[in-house]
């Protein structure tokens, strides 16, 4: 009964989407309305092969680390991919002529920087986030995921919205909404995907078999909520035509300005830092073999941290139309996050307390270490920006490209790195990663260049802001834009040059899970007997 | 709990719960994080007390300062605007021509006219005045409609092929492709070539020098001078706008251009219209 509905279904998908991928009104859609009825016609014929053949009898009682050990795969390929177009549009900006005519409108500048910006954030960072929350949530709860195979709907859902996001940008299809641009037939697919893994996530921790919550999983849950809320509100649009990918937006003027850095200033909060601190609360611990430093600092800065952050982004649009209270409202709850912030450096880098000679001899506990100084570094740094004088000076510059960077590729980048160098062995059944002497060159690889980027950043982005602030005796502004472009050179290769290095890091990675997991095999987990209470 | 249990490297107790492993000691919230997180909380009250922040039901709090971005910027403006106010008022009604260069107004008019320059004309002419490819260069000595004060001023208050300004300055070449045959086009190019010295087909150049008498010299000029007042610029030169080489000569008889400059005058002020015409008439090519 259940498959025939199935078949229904993907039957009735594939003839809507080759309807669209036909009177579709641009491209984007009909590319992505022909790859939905690929998609949804492979899966109908392999539904129907299946129907003679018995119900498998996997074993559902250990761990589901299946879906893992492909989140892992595919947080690896999905940062290359990413560190690589960056790497691109670093030296279009250097470089113009790297748009290349031949290749307009697809290679452009603005159609690849939200190809970078969502490859690394959502495809990297999401794929990143999902399986490390699904691994957490099963190891700190004692339990298999809930669901059965929902967990694997969430990640191929994920694919799904990742490569209709990316094709859509290069094809056009942007509701110009920073780390927002998908179209809406995209957003209503990622919200489904979405609402599938708190289900599951949540349908995990109630069959706990430990009293309390872990924190990592307060972080996770609140990262998982969060997103969802600020997703659906900043999203809200009407589509011009079902049968084309443009949408008008609800919101209009300052309200949809306030409303799109709301969401983009807590995409940042929780998505990179909620969600990320939850990562570190577990991987650090394990990895230092140590106990959290502190429960009451942990239980005090996630709440101060997820009440502060939430009103933090108007500090994005400081001298703007929005009004001057709630401008000053960001700054002041932005300065207020410091604290809150720093308490989830403080108890990582005190959870090694009693281990800090780890540091000589185990490179993955040096990249722990390091993506904490990065995040202790620009949470720092973050609140100084949002205050109104500095921001006078530092907005619309590229100080806030480095400031976003060494948050991204130092904390989001090396805590994501050490994960992965902590799950690949466990998960295929190796003592430990192929190569210890590459996660050394990895290390190193990427430190530099992060400094490279941020140094660079800080650079121009300060020369900038004051040459255009520059004005002579009588008033006059002195330099004119094209001045401070032609000005930003050296740094702009230098900038480049960073990450080159970073991605050349991520090539090792890849190469040493490659080798890793091709000498191994993926290895079944029970989960632990329940203890007497 | 029955027991404590206590973490052997540091001695501190733990809060006896663990998961996979993981337990957490029980230590308090470090000080200094404590005080300086209350100490952002009080400094941010006062803040908010002093500067417009809470939102009430149809306004916000003003704050005790008084304090407003806008009104802020406002008076930064004023201010500058009060310290030139006697010399640019000189400017905004100066007669040009007569304005000696040691006059503080005049002074005045090429420091401000650059600044007028690097904002608003810099991303057509560069920020050298040295003009691109369809955008003149103003350093040299080679005007389009003319190089004086008076046409200079004319020019930047009204622009040029603009639907804006009624006053604009507008002239329009033909596409010859409509009206030529492409052999004689491609003659006409040869004349056009040796008009300004460059190589070119002699038995061509004859042909489109009847073709160039016809077609071409009403209005760049019976041996390609060029009119200022149609804006047809001089041929005989090696100075181009849009290039001199045989196959951009032929694309621009072919299908023509038409280069457009927006009108200013509704744009900038009187002082800052004079001012950036003494600092274009003072880059080297002022007539």
């Amino acid at each position: 009964m259940w498959d025939y509905v199935k078949l229904i279904l993907l039957g009735l998908v594939a003839v809507l989407a080759a309807i669209g991928a036909d009177w579709g009104h641009d491209l984007a859609y009909k590319v992505h309305a022909a790859l939905i009825m690929v998609i949804a016609a492979a899966m109908f014929i392999w539904q129907v092969r299946q129907l003679d053949t018995a119900p498998s009898t996997a074993d559902t009682s250990g761990y589901m680390d299946g879906v893992i050990r492909a989140g892992v795969i595919a947080t690896g390929f999905w940062g290359v991919v990413g560190f690589l177009v960056g790497v691109v549009i670093a030296f279009q900006l250097a470089f113009p002529a790297l748009n290349f005519d031949w290749g307009q409108p697809f290679t452009n500048f603005g159609r690849l920087r939200p190809l970078h910006t969502s490859a690394v954030i959502f495809a990297f960072g999401g794929n990143a986030l999902i399986m490390s929350s699904f691994y957490i949530v099963q190891r700190t709860c004692g339990a298999r995921l809930w669901g059965g195979n929902l967990a694997w709907f969430v990640f191929w859902g994920y694919q799904l919205f990742i490569v209709l996001a990316a094709t859509g940008y290069v094809l056009g299809a942007t509701q110009s909404k920073e780390y927002a641009e998908p179209e809406w037939y995209v957003d209503i697919w990622l919200t489904i995907v979405w609402v599938a893994f708190l289900a599951v996530y949540l349908g995990t921790i109630f069959r706990r078999q430990e009293k309390h919550i872990y924190v990592a999983n307060w972080f996770l849950l609140s990262f998982i909520i969060t997103v969802a809320m600020l997703h659906i509100v900043n999203n809200l649009s009407i589509p011009v035509s079902l049968l084309g990918s443009k949408s008008v937006q609800v919101f209009s003027g300052v309200q949809d300005a306030m409303t799109q850095w709301w969401y983009g200033h807590n995409a940042v909060g929780f998505f990179l830092t909620a969600g990320f601190l939850g990562m570190m609360y577990y991987f650090v611990p394990k990895q230092a073999e140590r106990p959290v430093y502190s429960y009451k600092l942990s239980i005090i800065h996630f709440w101060a941290l997820i009440f502060l952050y939430i009103w933090a982004g108007p500090h994005h649009l400081h001298y703007t139309a929005l009004p001057d209270w709630a401008s000053t409202l960001g700054m002041v709850f932005s300065i207020i996050l410091w604290m809150p912030s720093w308490g989830g450096m403080i108890n990582g880098l005190m959870t090694l307390q009693g281990a800090w000679d780890k540091l000589r001899t185990d490179p993955i506990i040096r990249m722990m270490v390091i993506s904490l100084a990065f995040y202790g570094m620009s949470t720092f740094e973050g609140p100084m920006m949002s205050i109104r004088a500095v921001n006078s000076l530092s907005h619309y510059t590229d100080w806030t490209i480095g400031h976003v960077h060494s948050g991204a590729l130092g904390w989001n980048g090396m805590i994501t790195f050490g994960a992965l160098y902590f799950l690949t062995p466990r998960l295929w059944g190796r003592a430990q990663m192929y190569s210890m002497k590459a996660i050394d060159w990895h290390f190193w690889l990427a430190t530099i260049g992060i400094v490279l980027y941020a140094a660079s950043m800080w650079v121009t982005g300060i020369m900038e802001g004051l040459m255009w602030r520059e004005v002579d005796a009588q008033g006059f502004l002195v330099n004119s834009f094209a001045d401070t472009v032609s000005a930003k050179f050296p740094m702009y290769v230098v900038r480049g040059l960073g990450g080159v290095l970073y991605l050349a890091g991520g090539v090792i990675m890849v190469w040493n899970m490659w080798m890793t997991i091709r000498g191994g095999k993926p290895v079944a987990v029970t989960t632990p007997t329940p203890q007497a209470a | 709990m029955a027991d404590k249990d206590i973490d052997q490297v540091t001695g501190t107790d733990t809060t006896g719960h663990e998961w996979d492993g993981i337990k957490e000691l029980n230590n308090p919230l470090p000080r200094w994080w404590l005080w300086t997180f209350y100490g952002t909380v009080a400094w941010g009250l006062v803040y908010t007390v002093a500067f417009p922040a809470w939102p009430l039901v149809n306004s916000a709090t003003a704050g005790l300062l008084g304090y407003s971005t806008r009104a802020e910027v406002a008076e930064q403006i004023a201010a500058v605007d009060a310290q030139n106010a006697q010399v640019a008022g000189r400017l905004a009604t100066a007669d040009l021509a007569t304005l000696a260069p040691d006059d503080p107004a005049h002074r005045y008019g090429v420091a401000g006219g650059a600044s007028v320059f690097a904002s608003h004309c810099s991303q057509c002419h560069g920020s050298g005045a040295a003009g691109a490819k369809g955008y003149p260069n103003l350093l040299d000595d080679d005007w389009l409609w003319g190089g004086d004060l008076e046409a200079i001023e004319y020019t930047v208050r009204h622009g040029i092929r603009n639907e804006v300004d009624a006053d604009a300055r507008w002239s329009e070449m033909p596409a010859f492709g409509e009206i030529l045959e492409d052999a004689e086009i491609a003659a006409t190019v040869e004349y056009v070539l040796q008009l300004s010295g460059q190589d070119h087909d002699a038995g061509l150049a004859g042909q489109g020098a009847v073709l160039f008498e016809e077609q071409c010299s009403a209005c760049h000029g019976e041996a390609g001078e060029g009119i200022r007042d149609l804006g047809a610029p001089r041929l005989s030169d090696a100075i181009w706008l849009y290039g001199g080489d045989r196959e951009t000569l032929t694309q621009t008889i072919t299908y023509s251009r038409f280069g457009v400059m927006p009108p200013w005058g509704a744009r900038l002020d009187e002082d800052e219209i004079k001012a950036v015409t003494l600092y274009l008439h003072q880059l080297g090519g002022g007539e």
